[in-house]
């Protein structure tokens, strides 16, 4: 056992110097009349004269880090749930296949385009469908797609060209061409919305991006008024993304039919098969998480229509 | 009325001295012909305190180991000519294309611009520096005594009205005549030279000084002519002529390159150069054109260990190299560059005497927007050879630029942000060499009704364009969320299970996830088109849903009527 002297507030009977309700050298036994419990904050137990104590502040009056400018999704269901994308922060939106993802996204890239923005998607699966793209209404002059692909990168150099041990995994190869390509459009700047489609990235291969690249995003994109979406199977993250949202069809089959009426589950349709039509999806979007207010989870849900349902 | 002349002394040395300015203080020959008659044609005063004089033969001057020998080079020359023109037209429009060394021009109303005569003189001499020149600038009220004093005098040099006998008259006659004469004029000139000379007749105050009718006499009217010009009253017109708007710079190169760096520092001087030269006529560019001699083709298995192959390849990596080297040589003939497909590199092969064999790499850099940075320029022209090697040494660099109008944009307080130009082709540029020159880029639809009619085009951010009105916008965000379809690029081959002609069972082998029962179907529904084409397509689409763990997700089906075969092609999301 050490034998230096413990010299600590508690040992001598000085209150903590963040105890708030306490007043200074009070002790609770030697004051015989009982702790006086003051509701004086912090700066009352502090020697006002220390030059020390000048500019420590109790957390109560911290400035408020100022809610960002919200921008518009285009879907009037999923402003009215988080008062739309916030700029200058990571939104992640994740579902599984025909959770409406992209939808959504293409919906905020049109919105985007709609008010003078120029945006760019970066596509890890080069899955982006041109039609569909113009027929959410984007301006198509003003989206910038970066496709990544294994077989994207022709001009290697003659030695990696020629190497007999070329074994570079696929997936590992999009993501690196999606997070190179997204530094540099980030360093770029004056981007109104910066989309990266991780939707079809298997989960093992999207958990591989470390947290330090998500958290070196957000911060290229802190004060500036671009707003950066992540869509995905699974949120990846982490507390670096400032919305969270989780999509899902709304019911385990629930598809909107020319007769508008949903068919749930029925497993074998018995009406003739060019009777039938995709009108549209039902999605339902959950906010997870949200840092622009502390109200607990809540839902909403909106319809989506295809471009041949008129 | 005033005029300004602009002589460039030593032409053939300052062209040289313009593309490769470190030899300033190196004893400098430039020689001619075909060998082995080449013979000297300028040194500088370096060369001449050697003892190296016009006229002597390539080999003897070879003698003189401290000697930079430089073949004439007609391309650097027209480049010299034309930035000397290009000085000029900064201060004057009208501007007179006296000889290849000389430039005259009007300087009437520029006092309300650049000041004083000294002051016009000085800003001349300043812009000709900037533009690599080594000029003497003479202003007087004649254009001849301007020229005059140009060739005489080094420097900057003002003939005050009314002095100009005064002045002029220390000068050697040799001055009333061009140096850069040939043929029966340099004769001619010479035998005049040569007759006033033998009078004793030395400066132009002793010409002056002559009674006129017995020089006329003796020399006829050339000879008053010349007594004129050394009197300094011989008064003529000048002759503008628009010269076309050609902006060209090129080096020859004593050693081939065989690297990406020093050829980046050759560009960046011609880069510069250029860019000096556009802008002193206020035009930006829209289109670089680079174009690189190479050599020694026949040699290109030997060349690879210096054309950045690694030199620690094992001899496996060597031995494999050496079998493809002859296939490789399509490096200059590949089709590429930022406006592909119409741009293409040209490959002319000239034989010479040597049975060496040259070609013509071409690159071409265009512009979405007029632009005048010639950091901009090396960064993308580093970046479109890196991605496109020439795979040759060079030995010879020419960079033409297209002139433009500079943009005239002007920002709004109230237009959403849009990147800058330049930064934007930088960093497409850099996104490209990642993912692919077509790859990267805007979206274009094509008149077809083929499911993958689109094409990329290049990305512009026009800063010019005006924001959407909001009534669009709000219509936009009125509108339902359109179902959109993600695509599997390419289709994922699947083996279905029929009933009745319909899908009853899915299964992909590359996607383990899209696989099951079909929970529900639509379709089909029959496309096809470019019947009359060789890529003619037909086929039935189905739209599916199948169990994707606990969801249902929703897919597109197609059966391939003309090669056959099942494709999902993408899932509704």
């Amino acid at each position: 056992m050490s034998s230096a002297v413990v010299s600590t507030s508690a040992a001598l009977g000085r209150p903590f110097i963040f105890d708030a309700d306490l007043e200074p050298n009070c002790h609770p036994e030697r004051s015989g009349d009982g702790a006086k419990r003051s509701p004086r904050g912090v700066e009352g137990s502090l020697p006002s004269s220390d030059p020390r104590f000048a500019n420590i502040l109790p957390a109560s009056q911290l400035a408020i880090r100022p809610i960002p400018e919200m921008a518009p999704s285009g879907i009037a269901e999923f402003d009215a749930l988080t008062g739309g994308l916030p700029r200058g922060c990571l939104t992640e939106i994740c579902g599984p296949a025909s959770s409406g993802r992209t939808t959504i996204l293409l919906a905020a890239l049109a919105a985007a385009t709609h008010r003078g923005e120029y945006c760019a998607l970066i596509d890890a699966s080069d899955a982006l469908d041109a039609h569909s793209v113009a027929a959410s209404g984007i301006d198509l002059d003003r989206l910038l797609w970066v496709r990544c692909g294994e077989d994207s990168q022709p001009h290697q150099s003659i030695k990696k060209r020629f190497s007999k041990s070329d074994k570079t995994n696929p997936a590992e190869q999009r993501l690196e061409q999606l997070l190179r390509a997204t530094d540099l459009l980030l360093e770029s700047g004056g981007f109104g919305m910066i989309v990266l489609d991780l939707a079809d990235v298997t989960l093992e291969a999207a958990r591989r991006i470390p947290l330090t690249t998500w958290f070196r995003f957000r911060r290229a994109v802190e004060h500036k008024p671009t707003i950066l979406l992540a869509i995905e199977h699974q949120p990846i993250a982490g507390s670096c993304s400032s919305l969270l949202l989780q999509l899902k069809v709304s019911s385990p089959f629930s598809v909107l039919f020319s007769s508008r009426k949903p068919v749930a589950h029925s497993t074998r349709s018995v009406s003739p098969t060019h009777a039938q039509l995709l009108t549209g999806l039902k999605i339902n979007v959950e906010q997870v998480r949200s840092r622009m207010d502390r109200k607990p989870a809540c839902s909403t849900a909106f319809e989506t229509k295809t471009a041949w349902a008129g | 009325m005033s005029f300004a002349c602009i002589y460039v002394p030593n032409f053939s040395i300052a062209a040289v001295l313009r593309s490769e300015p470190e030899l300033q203080a190196r004893p400098i020959a430039v020689f001619e012909g075909k060998p082995p008659l080449e013979k000297i044609i300028a040194v500088n005063e370096y060369a001449a305190h050697l003892s190296i004089a016009p006229g002597m033969t390539k080999a003897q001057a070879e003698l003189c180991s401290e000697l930079v020998l430089r073949s004439r080079s007609p391309l650097q020359e027209a480049s010299t000519h034309a930035a000397m023109l290009d000085c000029a037209r900064s201060f004057s429009p009208c501007v007179e294309d006296t000889a290849c060394d000389t430039a005259i021009f009007d300087l009437s109303g520029m006092g309300s611009l650049f000041g004083s005569l000294s002051k016009i003189s000085q800003a001349i001499a300043d812009r000709s520096s900037t533009l690599g020149l080594k000029a003497n600038i003479a202003a007087a009220s004649n254009a001849d005594v301007a020229l005059i004093a140009a060739r005489g005098f080094p420097g900057v040099t003002i003939i005050p009205v009314g002095k100009e006998a005064e002045q002029l008259g220390s000068l050697p006659t040799k001055v009333l005549f061009s140096d850069r004469l040939e043929g029966d004029e340099k004769d001619s000139a010479d035998q005049l030279l040569e007759t006033l000379n033998r009078w004793g007749i030395r400066s132009l105050r002793a010409l002056a000084a002559l009674p006129e009718v017995a020089l006329s006499e003796r020399l006829g009217q050339q000879g008053l002519h010349l007594q004129r010009l050394a009197r300094g009253v011989a008064s003529r017109t000048i002759v503008p002529v628009e010269a076309p708007l050609i902006f060209e710079e090129a080096v020859e190169l004593e050693h081939p390159i065989v690297l990406l760096e020093p050829l980046a520092f050759l560009l960046n001087r011609l880069l510069d150069q250029l860019c000096a030269r556009l802008g002193s006529r206020a035009l930006a560019t829209q289109e670089l054109r680079l174009t690189l001699e190479l050599s020694n083709l026949t040699g290109l298995e030997d060349e690879f260990e210096n054309i950045g192959i690694p030199s620690e390849s094992d001899g496996n990596d060597k031995a494999m190299l050496k079998q493809v080297a002859p296939s490789l040589s399509r490096f200059v003939r590949q089709d590429g560059g930022f406006d592909s497909p119409s741009s293409t590199d040209q490959c002319q092969r000239n034989k010479t005497s040597q049975a060496r064999r040259q070609a013509s790499f071409v690159r071409k850099l265009s512009l979405p927007l007029p632009m005048l940075d010639a950091k901009v320029f090396l960064k993308l022209l580093q970046l479109d050879l890196n991605a496109h090697p020439p795979g040759a040494p060079i030995i010879k660099i020419h960079l033409a630029a297209e002139p433009a109008r500079p943009r005239s944009a002007q920002g709004g307080l109230f237009l959403p942000p849009s990147p800058e130009p330049e930064k934007l082709e930088l960093t497409l540029a850099r996104i490209a060499g990642i993912v692919g020159e077509q790859r990267v880029g805007a979206v274009e639809l094509l008149d077809t009704h083929h499911p993958e009619g689109f094409r990329m085009r290049r990305f512009v951010a026009e800063v010019a364009r005006k924001a959407p009105q909001k009534k669009n916008a709000d219509a936009a965000e009125a509108q339902s969320a359109i179902t959109a379809l993600r695509r599997f690029r390419p289709p994922l081959r699947a083996n279905v299970t029929l009933e009745n002609g319909q899908p009853l069972r899915l299964q992909c082998s590359k996607k383990k996830e899209v696989q099951g029962e079909v929970l529900w179907k639509a379709g089909p529904w029959r496309f096809s088109g470019d019947w009359w084409d060789r890529d003619a397509w037909s086929r039935d689409e189905w739209d599916l849903a199948l169990r994707n763990g606990e969801a249902i997700a929703f897919y597109r089906l197609i059966h391939d009527l003309l090669g056959g075969g099942w494709f999902v092609e993408g899932t509704y999301d």
